[in-house]
């Protein structure tokens, strides 16, 4: 057997031990430094709008501390938080997250900015909603006329504000014509498109996927279509080696007034139009025009 | 169709423009995955090696498991390696979770079983008799090894390319205990999950292009060195 075959075998063999070396090697400096590194927990619409690919930055240049973004659904990024898996929330689901803070898993809880969901549906529209002033009125329809609607049915923000609509009319939405895609908003802003449904989105990834599916806006601009995102300070008690102070610089560097500046300006060079309006020093929903 | 030439315009654009942040994407999904897989043969080869060439009783079982772990599911492993990893749970005081190591965990735990097994397999069909010329021969137990494993290289670099495309192409553990962190722990499948998620499918085809040029030229390089060394 010629030498140079097994030279060579054990060039590539060295060449993997070197790539874990260099993987391995930057990971550990976290680990003597813990304090320098945020956890925030927060919804996928954040990262897949990409407001935080520019606000991260921002934060990490003005404070040094490094943030591990972790973008997952609301009930997830809740949870994470109360088990002291985060440092600090940016979540849409007022109910849930006042259920938080009022067990004291959370603290601290400001708003940060708002967007808006719109109900969404097949141009032919077979309930008949277009136009509706009431997005609670929409979906008693189309329960009624069994037209098809595409849920999250996975605990997310817009989940979680879909079934606050059907309490509201009084519905507990089941059937055939009732699907549920357990997916993010992108897969079932296509379900409901493939299957010619009813859903209902935030506008931020509709703009983004406007290009891609025929599903016209049936109701907008309804006060329960409000989409108001907070920030929240995770409970040092929740759990070992919560990075308190992390969380509140955070916490702060979203209330700035140079951030929410940002926020404001952010998806106009892209979409035409802002995709979150700034409100830091509301204290309530209520507050919000719209 | 139209879409799927928007993609492969736009790797080829990524690639060519060096685009730094898909290059560091690129890079970090070759790391990660070669460090599970060379992990996992140094775990593997001794391990499926031993269990070839010793009866001891429960052998069948412990040979079952092995088999049963050549398909673990990575978002089941991702789960546990994640509760292992939380701040809360045993291992919290390494702060690993979120980190490229993270990963590397996971796909050691996803690859070392496909290793295993197939070292084991490759070991078994050495004819009995091979050996016992060798020992016949004079060979020590070490050289015996050696030997062994020469005889069987054909096999075990199938175990090294079944391992590594294993842990290449996994996403559910990466997702789990990486994280999808930017310029940390975004690796090709996550960011393609991410950027379907966002409605870019030319991002998403683009990055999904340049994992599978990966996958074939790594596979291309290890089918090479195989094929050389096979006896006229």
């Amino acid at each position: 057997m010629p030498r140079w075959t097994r030279a060579r075998a054990l060039g590539l063999a060295a060449a993997l031990v070197a790539a874990l070396a260099w993987s391995a090697g930057p990971a550990p400096a976290t680990a003597q430094t813990p304090s320098r590194v945020v956890i925030l927990s927060t919804t996928t619409s954040t990262q897949d709008s990409g407001l935080l690919d520019v606000l991260v930055p921002m934060f990490e240049k003005q404070t040094g501390y490094s943030v591990k973004t972790i973008a997952v659904g609301t009930g997830q990024a809740l949870a994470l938080a109360a088990r002291g898996e985060a440092d600090v929330s940016l979540c849409h689901a007022p109910a849930l997250e006042k259920k938080y803070v009022a067990e004291g898993k959370i603290l601290n809880r400001r708003l940060v900015m708002y967007n808006d969901f719109v109900l969404v549906g097949p141009a032919e529209d077979p309930a008949r909603v277009r136009g509706l002033a009431s997005a609670v009125e929409a979906l008693e329809r189309i329960a009624e006329t069994q037209s098809r609607f595409v849920s999250r049915g996975d605990r997310s923000g817009t989940h979680l504000l879909e079934l606050e609509l059907w309490k509201q009319a009084g519905i507990a939405p089941r059937g055939t014509w009732y699907l549920e895609s357990g997916q993010g908003m992108g897969q079932t802003l296509g379900i409901a498109d493939e299957r010619r449904a009813y859903t209902i989105t935030d506008r931020a990834t509709y703009l983004a996927f406007r290009k891609r599916v025929a599903l016209p806006i049936m109701v907008e601009r309804d006060r329960p279509l409000l989409n108001i995102y907070s920030v929240m300070e995770v409970n040092p008690a929740n759990g070992p080696r919560v990075n308190r102070a992390g969380g509140k610089a955070f916490a702060e560097f979203m209330l700035a007034p140079e951030t929410q500046a940002v926020i404001k300006a952010f998806g106009v060079d892209r979409y035409g139009q802002p995709l979150f309006v700034p409100i830091a020093g509301a204290t309530s929903g209520a507050q919000v025009g719209g | 169709m139209a879409l799927i030439w928007e993609g492969l315009r736009r790797a080829v654009g990524l690639l060519v423009g060096l685009d730094r942040e898909v290059l560091g994407i690129t890079w970090l999904s070759l790391q990660v995955a070669g460090a599970s897989t060379a992990l996992a043969l140094l775990l593997g080869i001794p391990l499926g090696s031993a269990i070839a060439l010793t009866r001891f009783p429960g052998r069948g079982l412990v040979i079952s498991l092995v088999n049963t772990g050549m398909g673990l599911p990575p978002v089941v492993v991702g789960l546990f390696v994640s509760i292992l990893l939380w701040r809360s749970g045993p291992l919290g005081s390494l702060e690993l979770l979120y980190t490229p190591t993270a990963i590397v965990i996971a796909q050691l735990v996803i690859a070392a079983p496909i290793v295993t097994g197939l070292t084991l397999a490759a070991v078994q069909q050495i004819p009995a008799r091979f050996r016992l010329q060798m020992l016949a021969l004079g060979a020590s137990r070490g050289q015996l090894l050696w030997l062994l494993l020469r005889e069987a290289r054909l096999p075990m670099l199938a175990a090294v390319m079944a391992g590594f495309g294993g842990v290449i192409s996994e996403i559910g553990a990466s997702m789990m205990v990486g994280g999808n962190i930017r310029g940390q722990t975004r690796v090709l499948t996550t960011a393609t999950v991410m950027e379907t998620a966002k409605g870019s499918f030319d991002v998403a085809i683009a990055l999904s292009l340049i994992l599978l040029a990966l996958t074939f030229l790594v596979n291309y390089l290890l089918t090479a060195i195989q094929q050389r060394r096979r006896p006229a």
